[in-house]
This record gives C-alpha cells, structure tokens and sequence, in this order.
C-alpha cells in the first residue's frame, strides 16, 4: 500500500483519510523553533466535497489514494448508472449518479468527459466545459431581435435549461458553457 | 515527475536583495554602536544541540551543521570573551515550509553579565533601529496561552490539554497521548501563535520548564523557564534566556531529551563534550537571543513567507 510522508506533502496530493479519499488543497509546516514538528492541511473530500482542516505530526506517512482521471466517452444511462468507455482499450466504467452528480444535465452520449476513478470506480464526472446541444423547448422567437435585450429560457435535449437570447428557435443547436450554465453562441455546423 | 531543469535564476529579486544588504549592514552597525563585537565561528560542529525538537544535518566524515551558533558562542563566553553576536546561516534537518528553509540565517548573541529582561530591551532597541517597529506587548505565557487555550499550561495535564486539542480539531493522529511537552506545543503553535503580535511584535516570557535545555529555571517557580519569545504576525521572531551556568543541570537536561527523541522513535544524539566542559570551567551568567533574519526582512517587506527574500530559496538551491 503505498504511502506518502508529510515532506512529500503538496496541493493536488491525492491520500486516504478515515477510509475516504482527500485531495491536499493546502499544506502548512508549522514547528515552533523550540519543539514538535507539524503539517497543517486542509484537504478536500473528494466524495462529498467538504474542506476541512487536519493537523499531521511532521515525519508521519498517510496513505496513498488511488486516484487519477481519464478522459472517457459517454455511451449511455440506465436505471442504475451512467456508461463510460476508454476510447482507446474500450474499456467500460459504470459511474453512479452520485458521481455524476450537476454533470448530469449536461451529458450526451460520445461526448468526453473527465472522470476521476478511485480504485477504478468513477468518483466524480466533469463535464466538457462547452457542449453543443440541441433546443428541444423554447417560446417563439422574436423577430426582428437579433442581438441584444432580453433572455428566455430554453430547455436543451439533456433536459437542461438555460437562458437564451429571445431569437433562438426550437430545433437550433446551441454552444453551452458548463461551468456557468450559460448560452455562449449558436453551434456553427462544421 | 518531471525532470524540467530546476530553475536557475534567484528567489529574491535584485530590489530585495538590496534590501537585505541594506538589514545586515543595519544589524552590523546596530551591534557595533553597542559593543557587541562579532564572530564567525564555524558551521561544522563536532555535536548537535541534544534537544526533542531539532534535527541537524550531518555532515560526512565532519559533524554537524550547526542549528544555531549557540554552543560555539557559549564557549568563548566561557573563555572570556565580552559580549559577541554571530550573524550567520544555520542549518535543520526537515525544515521547509512557507516560514521554514533548512538554511537561513541567524542572528544570535549573548552579553555576559545582562539578565533576560536586558536582553528583551535589547532586542526590542534591535528591532526599532533596523525594522522600525516596536514591541508592543509583554506577556506571560500563561496568560497568553489561558486567554486563547483555556487552560492553564502550568497544572493541566497531558489528558486535559488532549480533550482541548480535540474539541479544536487539531489533534494529530499517532499523539504521544501523556505528553505533556507535545500537547503544548500543538496548543501553542497552532491555536496561540497565529493570533500573537498582529498589531506589532509581542514578547511573551516565562514558557513551562518542561523542555528547558540551556536555560536557566525561575527561582521561585520551577515550572517556569526564563526563556522568552518575540512573535510578529503569528510568526516566531526571535527566541532568548537567561542562560543556564550549571553543568549538572545541563547533563541532566540532554539526557532527558536523548530519551524523549527515543520515545519519539527518534535517534539520539551524541551530547556536546567541548560545550559540556567549558560549562564545568565556568560560564559566566549571560543572557543571549537568537532572531531570524529572514523572516524579520520578510515581515518588514510584506512577504507571507521567506521565500521572496532568500537569494535562492530550498528548491531553487
């Protein structure tokens, strides 16, 4: 089982706390210049995403998580899971809707996603940062508008819904950034 | 990992390296206007301090770099010398941090004959003449560490200050449970420091006689050392005592640190003969202060760590 001593100790460093897995956000050395050695960190839970801060006795080892991300292909959802697939060994992971958690509205199938596997089971599923997404539900547009003013809310192929500029019409196919949930452009078809 | 090149160019930039030349210089005619004449021993030594908390670096075939100047200084004291102060780099093991390099450099001196509270207006004298800032708080270590703890250091026991550091959430894993010594530095370093000396260096005194190597214990209170602290910006600025003289007591002090690197799965030192024998001559009463020079340049610069005014921080050696 692989360890990691708190000298080895940086953000991004991926250990095992309490049987969960954490990510370092921060690493502190602290040690007064007579006496102990520690290492303050606060560490994020990569399953429920709460920081909180632990205190190590400097010299001490935790254990490793085995923890990395691949980027994976999205095929499809069942009543259970969500169905990734290596692109390149085609291989399957089956991810849960915990893991998929707000990346869900944005999913259609072939697209990549980062997924982050812990001991081979997805984690946590990162949407592409822009998708390209259908409108299946909007009001009529509004003629005669065609840059500025208001917005309305469109409902996307995912099941999605973001506001719009008033002269995007159902069927249009749209550029979505994801990590605002916000209307970018119309797609231009290439 | 990556095998890019380690970077080559400075941690500090042209601008902060004048700056340090321009403290040292300032420390330099500070120490010369009161008659505190400078020494450069060396930074091989034949034995490290014997204390729980501080590893040296070894040195092949040689020794060890010193942690601090401290046992060569003590020795020409013992020789005769007057008043001295050694501004120089120091070394320890494991040391690396935001406020942490394992080389920095080290202001340290003693005047033979002063008493501890000389020394702390000295420092202060010190740091209004180079930093242009004053202390602006002295308070007792137990006082200071009631305020913020709850507790007081002197009678709570290892269990009552375990429960503390639990409720706060800053107990480690693998605690040494009935370690009196532990728990207190924890509580100190981490819930009591960081709040000490945000409006100007505080000078807090009278720390638990627990761990007291080279330092004297207070006459009417056994628990107490005479040792005091200067923090700035919850950052340890400098460390001072009223030096301790008996010998036996210092032999005592480094055998009962061995044990506690011991308990601690930690290796024991070889105990400083040369020191330990100028002591048996005879070491005048003194009072010393050792201050880091680079953090004191990094909080007079604003810096939130030393790394900006070291030539060429740790990783960049």
């Amino acid at each position: 089982m692989a360890q990691f001593n708190t000298n080895q100790f940086k953000g991004g460093l991926k250990i095992i706390l309490d049987g969960d897995p954490y990510t370092i956000v921060e690493n502190e050395f602290v040690k007064p210049g007579k006496g102990q050695a520690f290492n303050r960190v606060k560490v994020r839970n990569l399953k429920t995403n709460r920081t909180v801060e632990r205190t190590f006795k400097s010299g001490d080892s935790v254990e490793a998580a085995d923890v990395f991300n691949l980027d994976l292909q999205y095929l499809y959802q069942d009543d259970e899971f969500y169905h990734f697939m290596e692109p390149n060994s085609f291989e399957q992971y089956q991810a849960s809707e915990a893991a998929v958690g707000d990346a869900a509205k944005w999913l259609k199938p072939q697209d990549h996603c980062d997924v982050t596997l812990w001991n081979g089971v997805p984690l946590q599923v990162d949407a592409p940062n822009f998708v390209t997404l259908a409108v299946t539900e909007t009001d009529p547009g509004v003629r005669g508008n065609t840059s500025s003013g208001g917005t309305k809310p469109a409902t996307l192929e995912t099941g999605a819904v973001v506001q719009v500029p008033l002269f995007i019409e159902e069927g249009e196919v749209l550029r979505v950034d994801t990590r605002k949930g916000e209307y970018v452009s119309r797609a231009t078809e290439s | 990992m990556t095998d890019e090149a380690p970077s080559w160019r400075p941690s500090a930039t042209r601008e902060t390296l004048a700056r340090r030349a321009a403290l040292l210089a300032d420390v330099r005619r500070f120490m010369a206007e009161r008659g505190v004449m400078e020494v450069d021993t060396g930074v091989i030594g034949r034995a490290p301090p014997a204390e729980r908390g501080l590893d040296a670096l070894s040195v092949k075939d040689a020794g060890w770099l010193a942690p601090s100047p401290e046992h060569a200084l003590k020795r020409l004291l013992a020789d005769g010398s007057d008043a001295i102060y050694q501004l120089g780099h120091v070394f320890r093991a494991g040391e690396s941090g935001r406020w942490h390099n394992p080389e920095f450099s080290m202001l340290e001196w003693y005047r033979p004959g002063a008493t501890m509270s000389d020394v702390v207006e000295e420092t202060a004298a010190l740091l209004a003449t180079v930093a242009d800032t004053s202390v602006v708080e002295r308070v007792r270590y137990r006082d200071v560490f009631r305020e913020h703890v709850g507790l007081d250091p002197l009678t709570a026991g290892p269990a009552a200050l375990a429960r503390v550091a639990n409720e706060r959430g800053v107990a480690p894993p693998g605690a040494p449970a009935d370690s009196r010594v532990f728990w207190l530095d924890l509580l100190m370093s981490v819930v009591v420091q960081p709040r000490l000396g945000r409006d100007g260096p505080v000078c807090v005194s009278g720390f638990p006689a627990d761990d007291a190597v080279l330092v004297e214990i207070e006459p009417a209170d056994a628990r107490l050392s005479r040792r005091f602290e200067i923090y700035w910006q919850g950052v340890e600025l400098a460390n001072g005592a009223q030096e301790l003289t008996d010998p036996a007591r210092a032999r005592a002090a480094m055998a009962r640190e061995n044990e506690a690197r011991e308990a601690a799965g930690v290796a024991p030192v070889p105990v400083d003969a040369a020191l330990l024998a100028a002591m048996d001559y005879g070491l005048p009463a003194s009072a010393g202060v050792a201050l880091g020079v680079d953090r004191l340049l990094a909080l007079m610069l604003g810096h939130d760590g030393i790394g900006a005014v070291l030539p060429f921080a740790w990783a960049r050696r």
